[in-house]
């Protein structure tokens, strides 16, 4: 079953048109992260699916019904905040029990829930604790507290992660997907990351310029990207992009090598020169110099690579993208 | 940098400097305090002189007891500048979020409209009050000068409150919303608790010209039943002789209720500085 279905949906800001022609749909119980770079409509797209902007033409639907014109109270989703958003006057019992009082649930089926959430989230001492008195990774834990306790078809996620340090990211990510695994709700969540794309999500939706550029599992989208942007986009450290010309003489076309898929080769196709070289311990990423383009390596294992030293990289022709120069795969 | 700070001398200089403005502003106080409880020959003989077992006399807040009906008066100008701050701090607020948080059609325009009155003085259309006033009956009533300190009061509000709204954050509004809270709720439970701060500024800055205002109550209000203090102190000043024991008196008095006016807003002041900077 569909949980969320957007058809057409366009979103105008006076003249700025922010949203153009969305077309998504969400199976029940799917993890899907729209990504993209900022200013790309993502957090507009949240907000729009939430009820706090009105979708200026489209269809907007939750399970089977449209909700266009429903409040967001009604929708029956719930949000998580990049900026927390925990009501600063009220303890976290009282933040995560909010929208149950106003629900006018009973007592027991409040408290009930309240108790099975905090549980969830390792949040029972903090009960009686006001906002102000917790550190940001429990702010978060409460604030997707309060999302569970209203038992919602569908989780939003604003950007929930980038206020925190990278450690507690990487633990709460965890968090959130084992969340995920245990609900069994569709979530929708938005994100710069393109790591926390790739690692949370079931299906990855990416926008640019309002525009959905490509929706696809992680693997299909980093094995298969439809445009140089969303082969960019994806992977880290990023793809790197050079004219083909460079390797076959009068190739007009653009060639895409994963970091990763380059390695050192005597008599490699490119020859490179290194000015500067990061070493990891497990990986080393050497980034260097092929004519006036910057090529970056990530070489498996520890390297003794010098700086201003010149290299030879070579690929798997599998492995090498072609995009034409408007940007598009061939 | 850091060495500048915690340079003694620079610390005694500014502390210097801030008792001594301190000094300057207390100091006519003072001396309405300690004269008001001196007979009239002392005030003249020595007024900066303490008063002493000679010298000392409560004449003074004898003759305001009995001249006049003083806790009317005071009762009076406590009612005006409470209702009159209620109704600046409460219609200011909604206007303010209502500007600061909605996307309408002028917006902008309704904005600068509701701060121009910070720069036209109101009293330029005294005429027109008036004749408002005669008109819906209101003269000799409290009401009229509530009325007029509300009017007077809002634009500086809505100006100061507005500002300080657009700082509250929106997602915390888009939380409320999407829990279910009315706006209302949302304006009074949400946003009112962390623009406190700038609510008793609003406060503190209509507070003291209402309480000490002579215009309005004496052409809006001079009946004996609606005299506010200031304007009820007057009597004492007359055209050939002036009872100073009276007036130092009725002064002293005055200054007592927005002394604690005062000192709870600027608790609120405090208590509002803090809670903002834990975010």
């Amino acid at each position: 079953m569909t949980a969320l279905t957007l058809t057409n949906v366009n979103k105008s800001f006076g003249k700025v048109h922010v949203l153009k022609d969305i077309n998504i749909e969400i199976e029940e119980g799917e993890f899907v992260v729209f990504v993209g770079p900022s200013g790309c409509g993502k957090s507009t797209l949240l907000r729009v699916i939430a009820g706090l902007e009105d979708a200026s033409s489209g269809e907007i639907r939750i399970g089977d019904d449209v909700v266009n014109m429903t409040p967001p109270s009604k929708r029956g989703i719930a949000m998580v905040f990049q900026s927390y958003a925990l009501y600063p006057h009220l303890n976290v019992r009282k933040n995560m029990s909010l929208a149950l009082k106003q629900e006018k649930q009973p007592k027991d089926v409040i408290d009930a829930r309240v108790a099975e959430a905090s549980r969830m989230l390792n949040l029972e001492e903090y009960l009686d604790r006001f906002p102000s008195e917790l550190s940001g990774g429990q702010r978060q834990r409460v604030a997707i507290g309060r999302a569970i306790v209203r038992q919602p078809k569908i989780f939003l996620f604003d950007e929930p992660l980038s206020n925190l340090d990278a450690a507690l990211r990487m633990n709460t990510r965890i968090e959130i997907a084992g969340l995920h695994a245990q609900l069994g709700t569709s979530m929708v969540y938005v994100t710069h990351d393109q790591t926390e794309a790739m690692t949370l999500a079931d299906k990855i939706v990416v926008l640019r310029d309002g525009r959905v550029e490509q929706i696809g599992s992680p693997m299909e989208l980093y094995n298969n990207p439809a445009n140089q942007f969303v082969a960019g986009f994806l992977g880290s450290p990023a793809m790197n992009f050079f004219p083909a010309g460079l390797v076959t003489e009068g190739d007009d076309r653009t060639m895409g090598v994963r970091p990763e898929d380059l390695y050192l080769a005597d008599d490699g196709a490119l020859s490179v020169h290194v000015s500067h070289v990061e070493k990891l311990g497990g990986d080393t990423n050497v980034i260097a110099k092929l004519g006036d383009q910057q090529i970056t390596a990530r070489l498996f294992g520890q390297h003794d690579i010098a700086e201003g030293q010149s290299l030879s990289l070579g690929f798997d022709a599998d492995n090498a993208y072609f995009f034409s120069p408007e940007g598009a795969r061939i | 940098m850091n060495q500048a700070r915690t340079n003694p001398l620079n610390t005694a200089a500014m502390h210097g400097a801030l008792i001594l403005y301190t000094l300057i502003a207390l100091f006519p106080v003072f001396v309405i305090l300690i004269n008001s409880f001196k007979t009239r020959k002392a005030i003249f003989r020595e007024p900066l002189a303490m008063p002493d077992a000679d010298s000392f006399s409560m004449i003074g807040y004898q003759t305001v007891m009995k001249q006049g009906d003083f806790f009317l008066y005071f009762q009076n100008s406590m009612i005006v500048t409470v209702a009159s701050l209620f109704f600046v701090l409460l219609f200011g607020a909604m206007a303010a979020f209502a500007l600061s948080e909605y996307r309408f059609k002028g917006n902008t325009l309704m904005g600068l409209y509701l701060a121009l009155g910070i720069m036209i003085p109101i009293r330029i259309g005294t005429v027109a009050i008036l004749e408002m006033m005669v008109a819906t009956g209101l003269v000799n009533s409290l009401w009229a000068l509530i009325l007029v300190y509300t009017a007077q009061g809002l634009p500086l509000a809505v100006f100061i409150l507005s500002e300080f709204m657009r700082q509250v954050s929106d997602d915390l509004k888009n939380a409320g919303r999407i829990d279910g809270l009315s706006e209302y709720t949302i304006f009074f439970k949400l946003v009112l608790p962390l623009v406190r701060p700038a609510m008793a500024t609003v406060a503190v800055f209509n507070m003291i010209p209402i309480w000490n205002d002579l215009w309005f109550p004496l052409i809006l209000a001079p009946a004996e039943e609606t005299k506010t203090l200031t304007l009820g102190s007057q009597v004492f000043i007359g055209q050939f002789v002036t009872d100073w024991n009276a007036v130092l008196s009725a002064l002293s008095m005055a200054i007592l209720p927005v002394l604690v006016l005062y000192v709870i807003f600027s608790r609120q002041l405090i208590r509002g500085i803090t809670s903002g900077a834990v975010k």
